[in-house]
């Protein structure tokens, strides 16, 4: 049993059918008992009210988005060396859910900003580095939607995602040089004295598990969408020869 | 190689080649900025290096798609891709022959137009270096671009829409550079991630760019 036999189309079907409402389940109950353990079962913050809540969709989001970007450079480094078309079609698929992901947190910071920071916007240089992140991801996409031939297109944007991914770290640090932060240090990592109190930190972890789950739903299902997608353009060609 | 640079640089300067095309557009920007924000010398000398560098790029972006979209229709890509040259050099010096064409004159008059925007005078000399140090790394990168899109119809847009993510941190470095320059600052530490961009670009994007054109001359 590896990895590999994933590949093939007809096994990933097999194994996602039934690994799909598993997964998509877990989410929603990790998702549910996350968001309401922390919106109706945490104090509120003795400085930010109960907006401090927004972060049990914000930092889950923001991870994700960033992690979405991740799987897509692996599938897409798999499908360069290996031409397995699943892997390409799961990048495809995951470009969207990143983009939304993207916007989730975005908005979500948006609205977590206006009371404290007194803004919507600010070019603090994470914001920033997710609105280009946001760019980078519709770029992805247009690529996918302009080149007709699918294996052009798989290869035209994994290349695109591999120079991308460098370019979308060097404007992450690029931005750091205004050097003008709203957003505290890190505080979630595992060996720091400053991270966030546990009460928000075992919420959080459930909603951050929830969303990973809810990401690999999304592109199983996407995944499996854009198969049947291809199949049937396949089986148009072949009635068209016919 | 050489060859194939004087036959692109000729390209260029003949009728419809494009050239001064960029530098006039460049030299738009320069005028109507200052036409919207209002005649305020601070105002503009405040904003002079971020309008510049933003001019340059724009001007930069205006030529891109000519870099291979003429040479695939007629067919010349298909020939250098089967001739002695290395793909990958024919990126670079495709690259470098754009450069010369839209970069180098832009670096040249930039200083010309930093007058009209009120530039203070300690930054003049820096908004030549971080130029010159900077597009470079926009040709190489638009070179880039333009070879992922060489395939598509009317792929102007959409190469637009994929470079200027790209050009991110080029464009932060080199406005920094000049707005410290201006401002009698430091520059030394923008100016030399600023070269290290282009150095990096050069050195791998010819590469992607490559790959790229075989995929799309498949």
């Amino acid at each position: 049993m590896s990895l590999w036999e994933y590949a093939n189309p007809k096994k990933f079907m097999q194994t996602s059918s039934w690994a799909l409402p598993w997964v998509a389940g877990l989410s929603v109950l990790a998702l549910a008992g996350g968001l309401i353990w922390g919106f109706f079962f945490t104090p509120d913050d003795y400085k930010q009210g109960s907006t401090v809540k927004i972060i049990y969709l914000h930092v889950p989001s923001a991870m994700m988005a960033i992690n979405a970007w991740v799987m897509m450079l692996v599938a897409s480094l798999i499908w360069l060396v290996r031409r397995h078309h699943v892997s390409a079609l799961a990048a495809k698929a995951a470009g969207p859910i990143g983009l939304t992901f993207t916007a989730i947190a975005l908005v979500t910071g948006m609205l977590w900003g206006q009371p404290m920071w007194g803004t919507w916007w600010a070019w603090d240089p994470r914001l920033t580095s997710f609105l280009i992140l946001g760019l980078f991801y519709l770029g992805y996409m247009a690529l996918w939607q302009a080149v007709e031939d699918p294996d052009t297109a798989a290869d035209l944007t994994s290349v695109l995602c591999m120079v991308g991914s460098v370019f979308a770290l060097l404007s992450r640090y690029a931005v750091n040089f205004w050097n003008q932060g709203l957003h505290q240090g890190a505080s979630l990592s595992m060996d720091k004295e400053e991270n966030v109190s546990d009460v928000y930190w075992f919420p959080l972890l459930v909603c951050i598990s929830g969303f990973v789950l809810l990401f690999v739903a999304l592109v199983l299902m996407r995944t499996r969408t854009e198969i049947r997608a291809r199949r049937l353009s396949a089986l148009l060609a072949r009635e068209r020869l016919a | 190689m050489i060859a194939l640079l004087i036959r692109d640089l000729r390209l260029a300067f003949r009728a419809g080649g494009g050239f001064g095309l960029g530098l006039a557009f460049f030299l738009l920007v320069a005028v109507l900025v200052p036409l919207g924000v209002g005649p305020d010398s601070s105002v503009l000398a405040k904003i002079a290096p971020g309008i510049l560098w933003v001019g340059a790029l724009l001007a930069c972006l205006l030529s891109l798609d000519r870099i291979f979209a003429l040479d695939f229709e007629d067919g010349s890509l298909d020939l250098l891709a089967t001739s002695p040259i290395p793909l990958e050099g024919v990126v670079a010096i495709k690259a470098l022959a754009h450069w010369l064409v839209t970069g180098l004159p832009l670096t040249l008059a930039a200083p010309v137009l930093a007058v009209l925007l009120n530039l203070p005078a300690p930054g003049y000399l820096w908004l030549v270096a971080s130029l010159a140090a900077g597009t470079p790394a926009l040709s190489v990168i638009g070179a880039f671009g333009a070879a992922l899109t060489v395939g598509i119809k009317r792929g102007g847009l959409l190469l637009s829409l994929l470079v200027l993510p790209l050009y991110v941190p080029t464009l932060i470095f080199g406005a920094e550079v000049v707005k410290r320059g201006a401002l009698g600052m430091e520059v030394g530490v923008p100016l030399l991630l600023l070269s290290g961009i282009t150095a990096g670009a050069v050195a791998l994007l010819p590469f992607a760019a490559a790959a790229a054109i075989r995929v799309n001359l498949r």
